[in-house]
């Protein structure tokens, strides 16, 4: 076999949620293509929603995908009480960043160690890597249960909770109900600081990369629900103006639409976007634990999300302790909503990226239609760039090992292939 | 000394959020017991490594709605010796049922903008449609506790120990107040099948029911009391039967019954 010429294929990607492939074609020397497919069966989400009520949307957009449902929960209700000119403040709007960090604490430790760890490290997987490593792996799941407890608590269950509804909750646990998690969330705050440290020592690839970073921006937080949408090369825009900067491209020979900034630019959303964007907005404990990390106040090597993850879960033990201790009990589980007609957008940081969601609704507050936009799809360029670039330098490698770093520079991006709204199912070509 | 056989497991998926199997991993407290008992020969969302078949245990997530998954789900029941399915789009055709009571095409033109790169079944349906099942695990997203005594029963030759009664007798047994009773709240709890624990009656809402319908629900009883005593207008009704488990037979039922009064 010629090794300037051949062709690597993954027909199931592991570890990555959903179902993909990776198509590499190498010929002469050069990467001739690199694919990477999708073929989650499509569900028809935005069409199914035409006719319910605006009420459901964070029930069943949440079905869209089983590892960010509070991230589909919160950008729903968002864009309903936008449509319906409410704003949710004061306890009612710390909860819901409260149940965020519950959810980037699950996701992000579920990626960190049982999805992106064991590539670094030379496993197939977690269980494997528990052989050696039981203390790092049980640790690690019990931080993972702690972001779990969080959403449990206060959503009802961990996966598709029931609690959240347009305008607040249907019940808030009280003070009582709330005061075990503190002492959990101090012995996880802890957890997470020796999780970046472990993840700092981590053999390392030298891949830095000039990515355009797309995250939300608030002036007084780290991002969760609200802010503009901002990025380094000079996107600053109010989440309304999205569909104006923000296309889908649907190729003929593309497996997904790709999105694309004002027509032609990739972009990066995820964790390491949110870093780079919002550093000075991190806890102080958060930036220092960076620090000593060895990451700068931006970060542009993907493989490197994996400490970004960590400091982002440190950030969420801090952040959600802060807001427990601070905790008031609100007046009201929900704020009064009144059905209007119009049109309502929001987008927010869900553990993978930025999630939009946009609905029109008639005057019973039923949905007209619906658009959701969410992060894997946006990354779905900006992950064939990397691969692109990734593999030139190393095509000396034999199949096996090229195929796997390959593997592990697509789950920098924790890929999130359920989230399938936007995903096609492609022919494979094979040549 | 010869290892004993451990009994290998394989996890499939099919059109699905992925919650299910997800629930697997997030059984913090017994994932490594439970990765102690089995070998985990197939599951892509937890491991590159892969067993060749045959499977003594499959655990299969979602609905049927290509061709090709058509295809694929008789090769693993040719090769699983037990075939469990997790979830309600698994067992039910889950909320992408929705399609078997529109027409799929104009799905497909509401969502994509070349829709001949769309390769898709009419409809969305269940596993058991498909082939024979030795199990159905229900909800949306299942209960990972049950997920668990089902594993351990399989593993130990015994039939799981799971309730198939209503979401009202886990009410009672909480010690919740009935939310329909004291505060009006339309519930599905009475024809839904149990095993998520009554959580919505819990946080002051009605079910909405993600397990089901349990056996021999007595679903127009309850339909007619929402519509006159309660005052739940019929479209809302249709609405709330066509669910996460809309294409269940008794959820159907009803929900074409309101559609076809119309
Ligand atoms: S049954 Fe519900 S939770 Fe399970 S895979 Fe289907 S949509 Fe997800």
């Amino acid at each position: 076999m010629n090794p300037q010429s051949r062709t690597l294929k993954v027909d199931y990607l592991a570890r990555v949620e959903g179902e993909g492939a990776m198509h590499l074609k190498i010929h002469n020397g050069q990467v001739d293509e690199v694919r990477l497919e999708i073929f989650e069966p499509p569900r028809f989400f935005e069409a199914f929603l035409q006719g319910r009520k605006y009420g459901e949307a964070p029930d069943i957009t949440a079905r869209i995908c089983g590892i960010c449902p509070i991230a589909y929960q919160m950008s729903a209700v968002h864009a309903m009480e936008r449509a319906f000119g409410i704003t949710v403040n004061g306890p009612l709007r710390e909860l819901r960043r409260l149940i965020y960090c519950g959810e980037w604490i699950e996701s992000h430790v579920l990626h960190v160690s049982m999805l992106h760890a064991p590539d670094f490290l030379g496993y197939p997987d977690v269980i494997q890597m528990s052989q050696d490593h039981p203390e790092i792996v049980q640790k690690a799941l019990k931080l993972k249960k702690t972001g779990n407890d969080i959403v449990n608590l206060l959503g009802g269950r961990e996966i598709h909770p029931i609690n959240v509804r347009v305008g607040g909750f249907y019940r808030i646990p009280t003070k009582k109900e709330f005061a075990p998690l503190i002492e959990r969330l101090k012995w996880a705050r802890e957890t997470a600081l020796e999780m970046v440290r472990w993840t700092s020592t981590l053999p390392q690839h030298e891949f830095e990369q000039d990515y355009e970073f797309v995250a939300l921006r608030h002036p007084d937080e780290y991002p969760f629900n609200e802010g503009r949408l901002v990025s380094n090369k000079g996107l600053d825009i109010e989440i309304g103006e999205y569909e104006q900067h923000f296309t889908e491209l649907h190729l003929p020979h593309s497996t997904a639409l790709h999105s694309v900034i004002d027509g032609a630019r990739t972009y990066f959303t995820g964790p390491l976007a949110r870093y780079s964007l919002n550093f000075d907005k991190l806890s102080p404990l958060a930036q220092d634990a960076a620090k000593e990390a060895g990451l700068g106040s931006a970060c542009n090597n993907p493989f490197q999300s994996i400490i970004v993850r960590s400091v982002e879960t440190l950030y969420a033990c801090d952040e959600a302790l802060r807001i427990l201790e601070q905790f008031v009990m609100p007046d009201q589980p929900a704020v009064e909503i009144e059905p209007q007609a119009g049109t309502g957008y929001s987008c927010t940081e869900a553990p993978r990226g930025i999630l939009y969601h946009r609905y029109q609704l008639d005057d019973n507050g039923l949905i007209m239609n619906a658009k959701i936009v969410p992060p894997t799809s946006q990354n779905q360029r900006s992950i064939e760039n990397d691969l692109r670039q990734f593999a030139l330098p190393r095509l000396d490698l034999s199949d096996d090992d090229l195929t796997w770093q390959c593997e592990q520079a697509i789950r920098n991006y924790d890929p999130c292939i359920s989230c399938s709204t936007h995903f096609l199912k492609l022919h494979i070509e094979r040549t | 000394m010869l290892k004993k056989h451990k009994p290998k497991l394989a996890v499939w998926k099919f059109a699905s959020c992925d919650g299910c199997q997800l629930s697997l991993l997030d059984c913090e407290d017994e994932l490594l017991a439970v990765a102690g008992a089995v070998e985990i020969a197939y599951f892509p969302e937890a491991s590159r490594a892969t067993m060749r078949p045959p499977y003594d245990l499959s655990l299969v997530e979602g609905s049927i709605t290509t061709a090709h998954d058509a295809e694929r789900i008789q090769d693993i029941r040719r090769v699983s010796k037990s075939l469990i399915t997790i979830g309600a789009c698994a067992t039910a055709g889950g909320i992408q049922s929705l399609r078997n009571f529109a027409d799929v095409q104009d799905f497909i033109n509401i969502v994509y903008a070349s829709p001949e790169y769309i390769n898709t079944l009419a409809t969305s349906t269940p596993i058991a449609t498909h082939v024979f099942v030795d199990y159905q695990l229900r909800g949306c997203p299942i209960n990972k506790m049950q997920l668990v005594e089902v594993i351990n029963a399989y593993l130990n030759g015994r039939k799981p120990n799971i309730a198939s009664h209503s979401v009202c007798i886990e009410c009672k047994r909480r010690g919740t107040t009935c939310v329909m009773v004291a505060h009006g709240t339309p519930c599905l709890g009475p024809v839904t099948h149990a095993g998520c624990g009554a959580i919505c009656p819990a946080y002051n809402r009605g079910c909405y029911g993600c397990f089901g319908p349990m056996e021999t629900p007595n679903t127009s009883a309850l339909s007619t009391q929402w519509h006159e005593t309660l005052g739940v207008d019929k479209d809302d009704i249709i609405r709330v039967f066509r669910g996460f488990n809309a294409f269940a037979e008794e959820f159907r039922k009803e929900s074409d019954y309101y559609e076809s009064a119309k």
